[in-house]
């Protein structure tokens, strides 16, 4: 891992005020998700104000257990730009959490042709600069 | 509110162009709109250009060649909605009274920065740094539709069979070879289950309607003038409370309730459409979307052909759509707009023409913004 963060040329996500908390987490390894206080609801992504009741600034993060089921997926055999020769196959999906919200990731540790929707999948992190981590997943179990 | 009618359309030929500039093909495309309305151009009054990639003044550039300079021209930016928009922007400026005469172009070059490949995306979003390209945001869609519907790859491959017989009617097409399922299927896959021949082609091509009042319409008209029944731009929201469902349709749909209300009409009423498949699971979403039928019976309208040229249903891309005509990002939308203007007018190819058709619906969907469904979607619908 470490001689692959040498290298890492792929585009990276840009710290928002709003979505600052979500990579200061995964940097430490946690996956949290917010959730309005007004509502009690969970949402994804991570904005100012809240959807739902009257759109509220009160927000907070929650930390996850970060287990999920695959809601749709993609096996990517050609990557978005030239940074990603040599990637393909992989599996772009979205993951639906326990908690409701959906996020979009990556399933690593699995052939890509053995993943299907529905399956089970846990957060994991792949750590791919010093300043960021991106939370993944990979099969449950 | 005031009616507002388009009187004179153009367009250039949809292919790879690097050397012509989008300068040179929207002044080709603006210039063959106003010939084709019969008014002289110093009676344009405001001009709007949209466009994604093209850098600064695009609209300015293309319209000094023609000496139609001193209006406001304002350069108007919605992804792929880019065309529409710009038409949306021409109507609203008269239906609302500032002026009585305009001029919608679109455009775009892509060849002159893409060699090939899906569109560049913006670089800092959570989804580009997994690796999620524009196929790959609607292959899964795709991949949920087929689990949801039970859909096939064949049936996803039949959509291009279609654009490709259409556009083989339109000389104005990019890809206009016909082709088969298996060949579809045998292409390259991009982002699995999609492959390479399920998603639009990289081109080049610019578009142009003039729009004028109801008060002017009677004076300027050379050709059957083609009312604006209905012209609605909404931008995308976040898909439901809990996230991202990654679904446009939900906006297509929003956007096409507004536009039938504002037309007084239904989606039994349309009798051609030009709608955005930029990949083959979107006409399957979209038809559904404009309630042309049920959730989930899209591939049922292309298993019994119901929305060919000549087919029981509303006749739905004509002119090949964006999968065979082409997308040139900025262009589309009126690319869109030019070929429902000619079927209502009766003017386009009689093999591919829609007979008696009175009303036409344009839906454009712009951009991949994944948290939500869409940037930008507009839907016009226009009639005689």
């Amino acid at each position: 891992m470490s001689e692959e963060k040498k290298e890492y040329n792929k585009p990276l996500p840009e710290f928002r005020p709003e979505t600052k908390p979500f990579w200061d987490a995964a940097k430490e390894h946690k996956l949290v998700i917010p959730r309005s206080r007004e509502t009690g609801e969970f949402f994804f992504y991570p904005r100012a104000l809240s959807p739902g009741g009257d759109m509220s600034e009160d927000i907070e993060w929650v930390e996850s257990e970060g287990r999920g089921k695959v809601w749709t997926f993609s096996i990517h055999h050609m990557g978005p730009s030239k940074a990603y020769k040599g990637e393909p196959p992989y599996v772009v999906a979205l993951i639906e959490m326990d908690e409701g919200v959906k996020m979009m990731s990556n399933v690593i540790d699995v052939d890509p042709n053995d993943v299907s929707i529905g399956m089970e999948v846990q957060v994991c992190f792949d750590d791919v600069t010093d300043e960021v981590t991106l939370p993944k997943f990979k099969p449950a179990g | 509110m005031r009616d507002v009618y388009i009187i004179g359309v153009g367009n250039t030929a949809c292919g790879r162009f690097p050397d012509k500039p989008a300068h040179i093909l929207a002044r080709e495309a603006a210039w063959s709109a106003i010939q084709d309305s019969g008014i002289h151009a110093r009676k344009i009054e405001i001009a709007f250009c949209g466009h994604v990639y093209q850098g600064m003044g695009v609209g300015q550039r293309a319209l000094k060649d023609i000496g139609l300079v001193g209006q406001p021209t304002i350069n108007v930016e919605g992804a792929c909605g880019s065309g529409t928009l710009s038409l949306w922007e021409a109507w609203r400026t008269i239906a609302y009274g500032q002026y009585d005469i305009a001029l919608a172009l679109g455009v775009e070059n892509l060849s002159r920065i893409l060699s090939g490949g899906p569109l560049p995306l913006e670089e800092d979003d959570l989804e580009v740094s997994i690796g999620m390209g524009m196929p790959g945001l609607y292959a899964i869609r795709a991949s949920k539709y087929m689990e949801e519907y039970g859909v096939t790859l064949e049936q996803l491959a039949e959509v291009v069979v279609k654009s490709r017989h259409h556009a083989s009617l339109n000389p104005l097409a990019q890809y206009r070879k016909p082709t088969t399922v298996e060949e579809v299927l045998n292409a390259p896959v991009i982002a699995d289950p999609l492959t390479r021949n399920m998603c639009c082609p990289v081109g080049d091509a610019a578009a142009a309607a003039v729009l004028c009042s109801e008060e002017q319409v009677g004076e300027l008209a050379k050709k059957m003038p083609v009312k604006i029944l209905g012209c609605v731009a909404q931008s995308g929201k976040y898909s439901s409370p809990t996230g991202l469902t990654c679904d446009p349709s939900e906006n297509v749909w929003r956007t096409s309730q507004m536009a039938y209300e504002m037309a007084g009409l239904g989606p039994e009423d349309m009798d051609v459409a030009e709608i955005h498949d930029a990949f083959s699971i979107a006409e399957m979403m979209v038809v559904e979307s404009l309630g042309f039928c049920e959730k989930g019976d899209g591939a049922t309208l292309i298993d019994e052909k119901s929305t060919w040229v000549g087919g029981d249903k509303v006749a739905v891309n004509p002119s090949g759509g964006l999968l065979s005509r082409g997308h040139p990002v900025g262009a589309t939308g009126l690319l869109q707009t030019a070929e429902i203007v000619r079927q209502l007018r009766g003017e386009v190819e009689p093999e591919r023409q829609v007979k008696d058709a009175k009303v036409g619906i344009i839906e454009t969907m712009g951009g991949a913004q994944p948290a939500m469904d869409g940037i930008t979607c507009v839907v016009s619908i226009l009639g005689k």
